[in-house]
């Protein structure tokens, strides 16, 4: 044993200093967006003070700053965290000088839209929390697709699921007269579709996205028709759940601007944070994780030491499916109060989009959620105080964002090897 | 749980079919305790099939497992590691993001107590490396595979079937990614566990290596048993049995003066899909009527050399020459139809649609020129009466010419494409991997063929990590190492020295080199 371990037989050849690292790559972008912030929103922007707030509604303390002033100098300061990424040892502050920038483009992007509103204040705490309202289902819904993709299954149908979810929630809910009731039964409705598309993409081999896409258009029609023939009939006998409770936690509900957005909450911001928590523990330091993610990155070597391939992904499908059934009681027991046909409206494939911004990673599905879910709330606080923009630019970026996520912007992702494979032993 | 006695197997009259086709019929074999045994046949006698069904992969359809004379039912993989039987497969189970340690303990895992049962990273690596210690199968716990060379990745692989406690250890072709030096170090390792009382099967083609380790040699043809030897039978002896003929494992190859230069590649570099530089400043020659061979292990850059040569890969730097006019640059059809042929490495992927039939394939690469159609039109008269005769002259096996290429052998795959990229009128011939996987008929027919194109004075860029396959057919051999050609040897040059080159190690002043430093000599 001694020529393998010092001469590696494979190519290993020293990789070439490549000119457009990632840090220089979105150091570029972001000096740029920077720049034509710091220019356009100055532009726009008026003199009249932009006022922030961390309370939640718009009285008491702000801090304010000129509109024109704070656009073009949260502008600047987003390209020079850009041309800081140029910087040698840029390597280990990319992610916070990245953030810093998001950040400062986005308040120079507020300079300009409050300066120019009638009401120019902006609660932050109220942003946050419709933030983390909106961002509920998307991680529901992004952590059941990296549940399913872990193990090699692609889960288009998780709108499907939330669809189910929330009629069962809202159905259950009223007749039971419980919403805990409906909790339970969203995450059988989830469980149902989750339990075809098992069937279907493992044991019937039938192609994963086609089996997802028609379970989403089956989901919506079931719902649909049983809108019409029961609930719409008779709404306050079949379609009047009551809102989820909220619940505080005492002293840490008095911490600023989180304290009451995450301890004075309801049952899906607890569910949420938990699951986000067990979901990673149990990928990455348990038994059923070791084994799931090898069952997504290389079914048969799994097999090959016993491992159940088709045994573990079907549970987690189905386990996924239940995640996302209770992302759908969301829509009814917190959202609203009542179900209607389509509700969902397509979020089913914003939690797939958070499950690949968040790199199939929980803590990064958490991330991408709540990002996510700053823009959808950004967008509606501005809509209703009337800013200049039309509100259906406001509410694209969310899908802006994930387009340029997608698209690699923030850096290849890079899914489990397996995933969307049928395993066939042999 | 350690057993004591080491595991004496048996099987009788195991018998598998695929559809029509009969995979192991009838087969018998004792595994004596702590022995090494040779499992000998061709691609596609049915060792792999054995071995699955004694794996538990595959079940079988008739006939009777024995360990230690008690029948036994092997179900899964879990059942025959249960038995004491553990596999290292042809191409690696192992999970490539997951470290070693992760690949180890991956079905076995050891648990923390307390109700989470978190995963006990700790006891697993030391259980790694006492496996690892005590057969001195040296690798890293905490490296991920990816990163690993494929001689420790095969480590890995060991200490993954040593760590469940096997007495009976089945090598499926385990040294045909190996440089010779690495697969010197596996037989030392395979010496090593027979010395602790494991037994092993041994499954291969390659007769040297079953000479030089087994204790028996049994030998597959046809998914029958030929025969049980011992390792003082000849080579020779070894082959007839193993293809049922006498076979000369020599082709006879004429000395010939090379002609003009016809392909000159000058600095050429190369980046993998990743953006490794995995060719780097290669500088080649092959001459007309002369066959340049590239020995190297794979992975170390052979692949994007040949597709930068054609035009299928983009070139960072360098040039490449065809009688003096550039090919970089060029699109791969105008290369091909400057005369080039090109057999490339992996014929399901690159080299055919195997949906389409044989005739359609036959005319891959001129389907819109004369006589096969235009710009607009094919013309199918012509395809078919081209296709019946090619089909004859080159010997496919096959119902009919419209038969789909997905349904001939791979043996009968190859030669579609030898016969697509032969005959035409060709002023170089571009050959990877020309043989990989294929029966030796078949291997002695493309052989054939390859030298015929010599004879006629094409020039010839032949890439093999089989070496004995660059030694019988290459007038000169470019043995190729992490992207550079570290050396153009004539294939006199013994072949420990080919190895170690092939291993990255450069001999100073050895005898037969006929050009240093990657330059070409003619």
């Amino acid at each position: 044993m001694t020529a393998p371990d010092t001469v590696p037989a494979t190519a290993a050849v020293a990789e070439p200093a490549r000119f457009w690292t990632r840090e220089r790559k979105a150091g570029t972008g972001l000096g740029v967006t920077g720049l034509v912030a710091a220019a356009l929103f100055g532009a726009l922007a008026s003199d009249r003070p932009a006022a922030f707030t961390l309370a939640e509604t718009t009285a008491g303390d702000t801090v304010e700053i000129n509109g024109t002033l704070g656009a073009v100098v949260f502008g600047l300061l987003a390209a020079v965290a850009g041309a800081a990424l140029w910087a040698p040892r840029a390597r280990r502050w990319f992610v916070l000088l990245l953030a810093a920038g998001i950040v400062a483009v986005v308040v120079s992007f507020l300079c300009w839209q409050l300066s120019r509103s009638p009401q120019n204040v902006l609660p932050l705490g109220n942003v946050i929390r419709s933030s983390v309202i909106f961002a509920l289902p998307l991680i529901f819904g992004g952590l059941a697709g990296t549940i399913g993709e872990r193990s090699g299954v692609i889960n288009i149908a998780i709108e499907g699921q939330f669809i189910m979810g929330a009629f069962f929630a809202a159905l259950v809910a009223t007749v039971a007269a419980s919403v805990w009731f409906g909790i339970v039964a969203a995450a059988i409705g989830g469980l149902l579709i989750a339990a075809l598309l098992a069937m279907l993409a493992i044991r019937f081999v039938v192609d994963q996205i086609v089996v997802g896409v028609v379970l989403i258009v089956f989901a919506l029609g079931v719902t649909g028709f049983l809108f019409e023939q029961l609930m719409a009939p008779a709404p306050t006998r079949y379609n009047a759940p009551s809102r989820v409770p909220t619940w505080e936690v005492p002293a840490l509900s008095d911490i600023p601007l989180v304290g009451p957005v995450l301890f004075r909450a309801n049952i899906f911001v607890y569910l949420a944070l938990a699951l986000v928590v067990l979901v990673y523990v149990g990928l990455f330091h348990t038994r059923w994780g070791l084994r799931t993610r090898a069952v997504g990155e290389h079914p048969a070597a799994a097999d090959t030491v016993g491992v159940k391939v088709l045994g573990l992904r079907y549970l987690n499908v189905l386990l996924a499916g239940a995640i996302a059934g209770v992302g759908g009681a969301y829509f009814t027991l917190l959202a609203t109060t009542n179900f209607n046909k389509g509700m969902t409206a397509g979020l089913g494939f914003i939690a797939l989009a958070t499950m690949i911004f968040g790199r199939w990673n929980p803590v990064g599905v958490l991330l991408a959620a709540v990002f996510f879910g700053f823009s959808r709330a950004l967008a509606v606080y501005l809509g209703s105080i009337g800013s200049p923009i039309p509100s259906q630019f406001l509410n694209m970026l969310p899908y802006l964002a994930t387009i340029a996520v997608v698209a690699g912007l923030v850096g290849r992702a890079r899914p489990p090897a397996a995933d969307g494979k049928p395993y066939i032993k042999g | 749980m350690e057993r004591r006695v080491p595991l004496r197997l048996e099987l009788h009259g195991i018998t598998r079919r695929f559809g029509e086709v009969v995979a192991n019929d009838g087969i018998d074999l004792t595994v004596e305790p702590g022995e090494i045994h040779a499992l000998l046949g061709e691609n596609g006698a049915g060792k792999s099939t054995l071995v699955n069904v004694l794996y538990g992969m595959l079940q079988p359809d008739s006939g009777q497992i024995l360990i230690d004379g008690e029948p036994v039912r092997i179900h899964g993989p879990r059942d025959a590691i249960a038995a004491g039987i553990g596999m290292v497969h042809q191409h690696f189970m192992l999970v490539p993001v997951f470290t070693v340690t992760e690949n180890v303990m991956l079905g076995a895992e050891p648990a923390r107590g307390g109700p989470a049962r978190l995963l006990d990273r700790q006891r697993a690596r030391a259980r790694v490396v006492e496996v690892s210690g005590r057969y001195s199968l040296a690798v890293d716990p905490d490296a991920t595979v990816e990163d690993l060379p494929v001689g420790v990745q095969q480590r890995a692989e060991i200490v993954k079937a040593l760590a469940r406690e096997v007495d009976l250890l089945i090598l499926d072709e385990p040294t045909a990614v190996l440089t010779p030096q690495e697969t010197d170090d596996l037989l030392e390792v395979m010496r090593t566990l027979k010395a602790a009382g494991k037994s092993i099967v041994f499954i291969t083609h390659k007769l040297r290596e079953v000479t030089a380790i087994a204790d028996r040699i049994t030998v597959v043809r046809n998914g029958r048993v030929v025969g049980t030897t011992g390792p003082e039978e000849s080579e020779d002896a070894l082959a007839a049995m193993m293809v049922g003929r006498t076979v000369s494992l020599q082709v006879s190859k004429p000395p010939q003066p090379p002609g003009e230069p016809v392909l000159s590649v000058a600095g050429l570099a190369v980046n993998d899909e990743r953006g490794h530089r995995v060719v780097d400043g290669v500088d080649l020659t092959v001459h007309a009527g002369e066959v340049l061979g590239i020995a190297g292990v794979q992975g170390n850059g052979q692949t994007e050399l040949v597709e930068a040569v054609m035009g299928l890969r983009p070139v960072l730097t360098g040039t490449v020459h065809m009688k003096g006019t550039p090919l970089v640059g060029r699109r791969t059809k105008d290369i091909l139809r400057m005369h080039v042929g090109y057999i490339p490495e992996d014929r399901s992927v690159d080299g055919l649609v195997k949906e389409f039939t044989i005739a359609e394939n036959l005319v891959l690469n001129m389907y819109d020129t004369t006589p096969y159609g235009s710009r607009w039109i094919l013309r199918p008269a012509a395809i078919a009466s081209s296709a019946a005769e090619r089909v004859e002259r080159f010997d496919i096996r096959t119902t009919s010419p419209q038969a789909a290429v997905a349904t001939l052998s791979g043996g009968n795959q190859q030669k579609v494409i030898v016969a697509r990229e032969l005959t035409r009128p060709l002023t170089m011939l571009v050959a990877a991997q020309p043989t990989r996987g294929l029966d030796v008929g078949s291997i002695e027919f493309i052989h054939r063929q390859i030298l015929h194109e010599r004879e006629v004075g094409t020039a010839v860029l032949l890439v093999s990590s089989e070496l004995d396959e660059v030694i019988a057919l290459a007038d000169r051999i470019a043995v190729m190492y992490r992207g550079r050609i570290l050396d153009v040897v004539n294939p006199q040059t013994p072949r420990e020295q080919i190895g170690l080159l092939m291993a990255g190690v450069r001999g100073d002043s050895a005898p037969g080199q006929v050009g240093g430093d990657g330059a070409d000599a003619t």
